[in-house]
This record gives C-alpha cells, structure tokens and sequence, in this order.
C-alpha cells in the first residue's frame, strides 16, 4: 500500500512538473528551440510573487496574480530583444544564448538576494498544511490536489486557445510552416512574441508552485529546467497532452525510486529520460549490438 | 594560381608554439611554486576549451555536459590511486578510462540532436554525480583528498603536475591539430561548415562525430585529472558542477567557434579575467553569462574569428588557402 501511496504521490508531484514543463513545450513546439533559461525564469517568477508577498503582505494568491502580468511583459520583450535575433543565426545559437541568460539570472538573483533558500509556503495559508487520509492508506494533500486540478485545467485551457482562437490557429500554422503563414498575412514575429509570453507566464506559475510546496534559492533554475525538459521528452517532444503525462510519468519515477533509496529519487528520473531517448531514437539497437 | 596551406606568418607561428613549449617546461625551475599551480589552471582551462571547441566547433555538438568527464578523470584518479597505484600512473589511467567511457556514451547520445543531445549529455553528468555521491569509499558528498600525493615535496609536486598538464595540453592540441589537417580533418570541416551538404557528399558524419565525441572525452578526463592533482581536493558538487561547461561555452566563443587559435585565446581571456577578479562572486558571473550570449548573437565567429575574416591572417593553418599567381592572396 505505500508503493500505492508513493504513485499517488508522484502524480501529485508530476503535475507539478508537468506545469514547469508546460513552457517549455509550447516554445519547441512554435519555435523549435528550447529556452536553457527556462527554469531560471520560473524561479525568477517565484522571486517576483516573494517580494510583492514581502512588500505588500499579500497572500501569495494575489501575489501571483500581480506577478503574472510582469511576467508577460518579460517574455514578450525576451522574444524580441534576445531570442528573435538567436532563431535566425541557426540551431546552435538559441542554446548558446539561453545558457548564458541562465547565468545571468542566477547571479542576478544572487545579488539582489541572498543565495539563502526562501519558501512561500507560509504564506500560502492553509492550503500547503491540510491533506485527508484515505483508506489504504492512501493520502492527499491539499496542495497537491490543486496542483493537479490546476495543471489539467490549464493544458485544458490550453488545448482549447489553440483550437478555437483566432491567434491560437494562428499560432499553430506558424508552427507547422512559418514561411507559409507569413503568405497567408500572419506575423510570425509577433506570433513567436506571444508564445514566449505565453511560456514565461506558465513558467511562473511553475515557479510559484515551487516556491509553496517546498523551498528555492537562486540556483535553483537548472534543476527545474532538466526536470521540465525530462517531462517534455518523456512525453513525446512537441506533443502539448504528451507533456502533461511526461511530467505525471517523472514524478511517479521519482516517488517510486524514493522507495528504493531517498537518493534514488532524482536517479530514477534521469534514468526513465534516458531510458526513453534509447528507445526513441534507436540507440538501443546500436548499443545492443555494441554489448554482443 | 596554386593552394597553398602555410604562409611565411604561420610558418614562424607554428615554430614558435614549439619554443614557447619548451619555454613553458622551463618554467618550474625559475617560478615560485604558486606561480606554476595558477599555469597549471591555465593549462586546463586551455584543453578544456580545445576540447570543446572540437565538438562544438568541429561536430557541431553542443554539449552542455562535459564534466561528466572531468568528474571520471578526477574520480578515477582517486580510485586507482586507493587502490594502491602511484598517483601519476592512476592519473594517465584515469584519463583512459575517460576516454573508454566516452565510446558507449556516444553510442547512444549522438543519436540526439540539438537540445536533446546538450541536455541528454547534462543528465549523463547529473547521474554520474549522484552515482559518487551514493559511494562512500569516494566520500559521497562532502568531498576527497588525493591524499597520495602527501608523498611527494610540495615544490616537486607542483612542478611534476604542472609538466603532466603541459604534456596533456601539447598531446591534445597536436593531435586535434594533426586530425584536422589530415583528410579527415577536411571532413570535418566540411560537417562544419554544411552538415548536410557535406553528408551528401559522402562524408561519414556519424563516425567522424564519434572520433571527435572520444577524442573530447579523453581530453575532458585529462582536463578532470589536472584538476584533482592541481587542487588535491574533489567534491561532487564542483567537479560536476555545470558551471564548467560555462567556462567552456565562454573561451570558445569569445576566442572564436571553429577556429583552431580561438579557444586558446578565449582560455588567457578567461585565465587573466579570473587572475584580475579573484574574488569571483556574482558580478564576475553576470559578465561572463552576458558577454557569451552576446558573442554568440552579435560575433559569432568570435575574437579570432573576425580577426581571420578581416586579416586573412593564419596562425596555426589547418585549412588551405588560394594563392594567387601575383601572390594576392584570399582566404580558402
């Protein structure tokens, strides 16, 4: 029954995951390129909704909501000032861009706070303290369920302003062939722009997630970006639904490897991401073939 | 018309790596030992970069997890060092098993592309790092010494690392020198320059990959081995931090991506940058992260790059050029 719990759990904690990794694949799935920036962004997120929880002494709730549109701003202007010109300098050139923005936010942060870990749960009320035991053993926190019914809602939501919405179609052709869509009258620089927008915005939340269920510090970004990427992969790259299973999949990894071994925890994720790129893309047979 | 490779200027050039070498070897016997330790840093900065331009530059491999080698090199120096082996002869094993460990990998990463292979070969280092930390006998988490090395006097000891890593630099950038003058090299500078078109051509791109896969592995574990014997001391945390391969992504692309003399510059860059800041801290780091995003945006070729470009000018030559009759000459 505890391995049950500990799926249970993991679900919980993969849509946390899925919700990080939600950014990240909108932007491959545009642009094809992905932000190394990503989760440092999403911790710069959580550090935004901390100094509004600081200076306003707001519930983290209203906090977020205030940090939302910044966030917007933010990605929209990191399309067009950064990333824009990276897109067009060849494939290589995005990766190189983001890493040295991920270190410029990290240290960043690092100077305007301490490298002290920080932690919204308290002020989050008492959502990150009531759960309900169930029978079997089975547990479910509050928090954890809102993660979940939020991460659903907004693949959902998601799904939706893709397939009913003007810019959402619009969005999509520019995917399939940007070229193609810029005959047809559509601007694909300001397309890209929302989507990164779009990303950065959902990549908060991610962050604010992690900022009231545990604990952050300044270098806490590239932890995130390799779970969020691990979830994408897992999932199926450029598949939105593929996503939100991909992160549901790392985090019952993880709960589960926990049984095996506390340390094990993060090991069995990596070790699900690399199973899964062997199988994807046939390095397994060569690697076979190696062994024999 | 004719093509030619060297020039009078490259020529000279070339000679006087070979003296200023030899002058480097000199060194431990006039300098003060702790002169010879921040050479030694210089040294490893300067393979680091050669081997991760070879990748990059070369193979168009954009790895964001080389110190998964540097960890097996400095580790495996440790391990066999504990088991009884002279330390110097368990650092050159070390750095073979680097090598060694490299193959099975790039049999399965270099199938990823792009993103999935940076951040595959992250997860790779990541695993490596949890795989020590689980492991007692290498300290797991809080760190070893090389305590081996107690046997040798501290001025002996320094001067002897530093000949290693002076050995290990010169090996390796001759054999990446060598490699990319022979026909092989024209190879992979033509996947380089087009992928694509050159694997039409029938360039076998995945099996030149691999050579330059291993060979970066094999000089990623020297740079790790260099690392442990220079510092005596290797935590997880630090060996397999990622920050190494900012270090890297810096030197190469400010000194210049896919030039055979820009790593090295972008090393004394980076090297007199971390001499003039010794503090380091944050504000070091914003410029570094900074100044490698732009380069990459706004001068992609790099300091050595432009310089080439805009001079014609061949330093250490691995490509031809076309003389002209007159003796004009443009850059091949």
């Amino acid at each position: 029954m505890t391995l049950l719990n500990a799926a249970l759990q993991g679900v919980f904690l993969g849509a946390f995951y899925a919700v990080l990794a939600c950014g990240l694949s909108i932007m491959f799935g545009v642009m094809r390129i992905i932000n190394l920036a990503h989760g440092d962004i999403a911790v710069l997120g959580a550090y935004v909704v901390f100094v509004i929880v600081e200076h306003a002494g707001v519930s983290a709730f209203i906090a977020f909501a205030a940090a939302l549109p910044v966030m917007v701003v933010l990605g929209y202007v990191l399309q067009i000032t950064l990333l824009e010109r990276s897109l067009k300098a060849g494939i290589l050139t995005p990766l190189l861009a983001t890493f040295g923005l991920s270190i410029v936010i990290q240290n960043l942060l690092q100077l305007a706070f301490s490298p002290d870990v920080q932690s919204l749960g308290g002020s989050a009320g008492a959502l990150t303290t009531s759960s309900w035991q169930l029978a079997g053993g089975l547990s479910v926190s509050a928090l954890g369920l809102v993660v979940l019914v939020v991460a659903v809602l907004v693949f959902g939501a998601l799904q939706l302003f893709l397939a009913r919405t003007r810019i959402g179609w619009m969005m999509r052709a520019t995917a399939e062939d940007a070229d193609a869509a810029e005959l047809v009258g559509i601007n694909s620089r300001s397309v890209y722009a929302w989507a990164t927008a779009m990303a950065v915005a959902i990549a908060a939340l991610g962050g604010f997630f992690l900022a009231i269920r545990s604990v952050f510090d300044p270098v806490s970004g590239p932890t995130q970006l390799i779970f969020a990427f691990e979830a994408v992969v897992i999932g199926g790259m450029g598949s939105l639904w593929g996503t939100l299973l991909g992160g549901i999949a790392l985090g019952v990894a993880q709960t589960l490897g926990a049984q095996v071994h506390p340390q094990f925890a993060v090991m069995a994720g990596h070790l699900l991401f690399l199973v899964v790129l062997i199988v994807r893309f046939g390095g397994g047979r060569a690697v076979l073939r190696a062994a024999r | 018309m004719k093509v030619a490779r060297w020039t009078r200027t490259s020529k000279l050039f070339t000679g006087g790596t070979a003296g200023v070498a030899v002058a480097l070897a000199c060194i431990p016997l006039v300098f003060e030992s702790d002169v010879v330790q921040k050479l030694t840093t210089l040294m490893i900065l300067v393979l680091l970069a050669a081997m991760w331009n070879a990748l990059a530059g070369y193979g168009g491999l954009l790895s964001v997890g080389q110190q998964a080698f540097i960890g097996i090199g400095a580790y495996g120096t440790v391990f066999f060092a504990d088991q009884g082996v002279t330390p110097y002869v368990a650092m050159i094993l070390a750095t073979l098993l680097a090598g060694a460990i490299s193959l099975p990998i790039s049999l399965f990463a270099l199938r990823l592309r792009a993103a999935q292979f940076a951040i595959g070969m992250w997860v790779i280092a990541e695993v490596m790092s949890i795989i020590v930390r689980l492991d007692q006998n290498l300290g797991a988490g809080t760190g070893i010494s090389l305590i081996q090395m107690n046997q040798y006097e501290p001025n002996f000891r320094q001067a002897y690392t530093f000949w290693l890593a002076l050995a290990f630099t010169a090996i390796f950038l001759v054999a990446l020198f060598l490699l990319l003058r022979s026909p092989l090299g024209a190879s992979l500078q033509a996947i380089r320059d087009d992928e694509d078109a050159a694997r039409s051509l029938g360039v076998r791109v995945a099996a030149r990959k691999r050579l330059l896969f291993v060979l970066a592995g094999f000089g990623c574990g020297a740079a790790g081995v260099l690392i442990v014997a220079n510092t005596l001391f290797i935590e997880p945390g630090s060996v397999f931090s990622v920050q190494w391969s900012a270090y890297m992504i810096f030197m190469v692309l400010v000194g210049g991506l896919g030039t055979f003399e820009g790593p090295i510059i972008g090393a004394i860059l980076l090297f007199a940058i971390q001499t003039t800041f010794t503090q380091g801290g944050p504000w070091y780091l914003v410029g570094l992260g900074a100044t490698a995003a732009l380069f990459a945006l706004a001068l992609p070729r790099g300091l050595w790059g432009t310089v080439e470009e805009r001079l014609g000018l061949r330093l250490l030559p691995v490509g031809y050029r076309v003389v002209e009759a007159k003796g004009e000459e443009r850059a091949a």
